[in-house]
């Protein structure tokens, strides 16, 4: 058996995906021109599949501060903080973020996968229990295959279906911690927060929240979802990432544990790569210190997803269920996403395409995400093309707009 | 529900009255370990949805993940409804070493009784 034969069935789907005359997995952006523009196959494409939810890609400000750190420090520490050592930027961001959040301590990663993958996987050990959500990230999976604990999955946003796998567990010694993320990445859709954490406190569990993709979009000063669900202390851990809302890479865990910074010395994914260079540490304390000056990209990012989710909505299309930056358009297949996908870009718009197995419960989707940097020409102009293709490949009724696109569940 | 299935959840439900008739229980929570038969039943029935084209019938040996046309993620799905079904969690590691209907059978049934 040859090496490659275990991915025969993956080299077909993939095969299938490529006949569409486009690789949605090896797009090029031959030059990217702001937060919300850039050119493909040599055409200027409007992109509503970036992550960049405050547009910051682009900041003066940023952009002037990681080219400051350049020329006052070099393009990169060559090592890792325990080797190496850590610059007094690596310390300072730590400290902004910690301030951030309220909480005493704080280490920075070097990708949000990262972080995911060694707190979560150190945290627990032999003996304790990891519970996850059935729709976390690959990061939080990943983690689960490299940690001693025994890890049970619960139904997605399910408080009831976490506690029975507490309730189950019953007077087993160990740690238990619960694994939760603010905004899900899919269908941008959030944590029933506030019900977890009190089924959390029943049985003394630690509740781990990934923020990637709610840090600056939820929460009145942004924090995220633990921030607006009004639970913030009761989130022992929580994890997020630079390369979101701040615009750059990079990820991060805080904590109030008082014995939190021993995971330095015991985290691998921590103190086995090289730390983030100086010009990135720069432009995200500045993104950051955006963040807090200016909610009112907040409020613009929030009105670009209603007029994208509504407008959708609107036209017929089935979205996730409830408004987030991220938008994810159900379709009734993989080969008809891949078209979509495919219609999309040849109109000029570049949105992401999500299908099984990278999805929840084998749905394909296309993946939209909105930017406080998008104006609302186009957003409209997003919502008008994705019906034209819609109507155009059957996936809308032609002539009214209520047909709702059942996914595959 | 048919009237079969009905049958088999009255018969159940009869059965944990007479064993916990002594017991000081506290709820109606299926306490007696499962059949197997009954298990083996439950889950051809939750597999029957992705059977091969071939129509060969789903039986304790059939390997999940390669006689049916199922992906690794919608097996951990069904192991939810499984798992709720008979009150037991069935930890991640041993479910990806869990290959066959008889294996997993086999797994829930265990669990049950150290319940």
């Amino acid at each position: 058996m040859g090496l490659f034969d275990r991915h025969a069935g993956l080299l077909d789907a993939y095969r299938d995906v490529r006949t569409t005359g486009a690789d949605p997995f090896q797009i090029r952006m031959e030059r990217v021109l702001s937060p919300t523009e850039a050119v493909i196959n040599g055409k200027k494409t409007l992109l509503v599949g970036t992550n960049n939810y405050f547009g910051l890609t682009f900041d003066p400000s940023c952009m002037e501060a990681a080219i400051e750190a350049i020329r006052a420090e070099g393009t990169g520490t060559t090592g890792s903080r325990i080797a190496n050592g850590s610059y007094s930027e690596h310390v300072a961001l730590e400290k902004e973020i910690a301030e951030f959040y309220g909480k005493k301590h704080c280490m920075v990663f070097t990708t949000g996968y990262q972080a995911n993958l060694g707190v979560i996987s150190t945290l627990v050990g032999s003996d304790d229990f990891l519970l996850i959500d059935a729709d976390s990230h690959a990061s939080i999976y990943d983690a689960c295959k490299q940690t001693q604990a025994e890890v049970v999955r619960f139904k997605h946003n399910d408080p009831t279906s976490l506690d029975a796998r507490l309730r189950r567990l019953g007077d087993k010694p160990g740690n238990r911690v619960v694994v939760l993320e603010g905004i899900y990445s899919m269908l941008g859709d959030s944590a029933p927060l506030e019900d977890f954490v009190a089924v959390c406190k029943k049985y003394n569990a630690y509740v781990l929240i990934d923020e990637a993709h709610s840090l600056g979009a939820l929460g009145e000063h942004g924090r995220g979802l633990c921030e607006a669900a009004g639970v913030l202390d009761d989130c022992h851990f929580i994890v997020g990432t630079f390369s979101k809302t701040l615009g750059a890479i990079g990820g991060y865990c805080v904590s109030d544990d008082p014995d939190f910074d021993i995971l330095r010395v015991t985290t691998r994914s921590y103190m086995f790569t090289a730390s983030l260079p100086p010009s990135i540490v720069a432009s995200v304390r500045q993104a950051l210190r955006i963040v807090k000056a200016r909610p009112e990209l907040r409020t613009r990012l929030w009105d670009n997803v209603a007029a994208l989710y509504d407008g959708l909505a609107a036209q017929g299309f089935k979205l996730g269920p409830e408004h987030g930056p991220v938008v994810g358009v159900h379709l009734p297949d993989r080969m008809m996403a891949i078209g979509f996908w495919r219609a999309m870009l040849d109109a000029g718009i570049y949105v992401n395409v999500a299908v099984p197995p990278a999805t929840p419960n084998g749905v394909s989707l296309l993946r939209c995400s909105v930017s406080a940097a998008h104006t609302r020409e186009q957003i409209d102009h997003t919502i008008e093309v994705m019906a034209g293709i819609g109507r155009q490949l059957g996936i809308l009724d032609s002539t009214s707009k209520l047909r709702a696109v059942g996914g595959n569940r | 529900m048919s009237d079969a299935q009905t049958g088999e959840l009255l018969l159940r439900t009869a059965l944990n009255m007479i064993v916990e008739n002594d017991d000081v229980a506290d709820t109606v929570v299926l306490r007696r370990p499962p059949a197997r038969a009954e298990v083996m039943a439950e889950i051809c029935r939750q597999l029957e949805p992705f059977q091969a084209d071939d129509g060969r019938a789903i039986t304790g040996a059939t390997v999940i993940a390669k006689d049916l046309s199922i992906d690794s993620l919608a097996v951990m799905d069904m192991v939810m409804d499984l798992e709720d079904e008979y009150d037991v969690s069935i930890p991640m590691n041993v479910v990806a070493e869990i290959q066959t209907v008889d294996e997993l059978a086999d797994t829930i049934v265990a669990l049950s009784a150290r319940r």
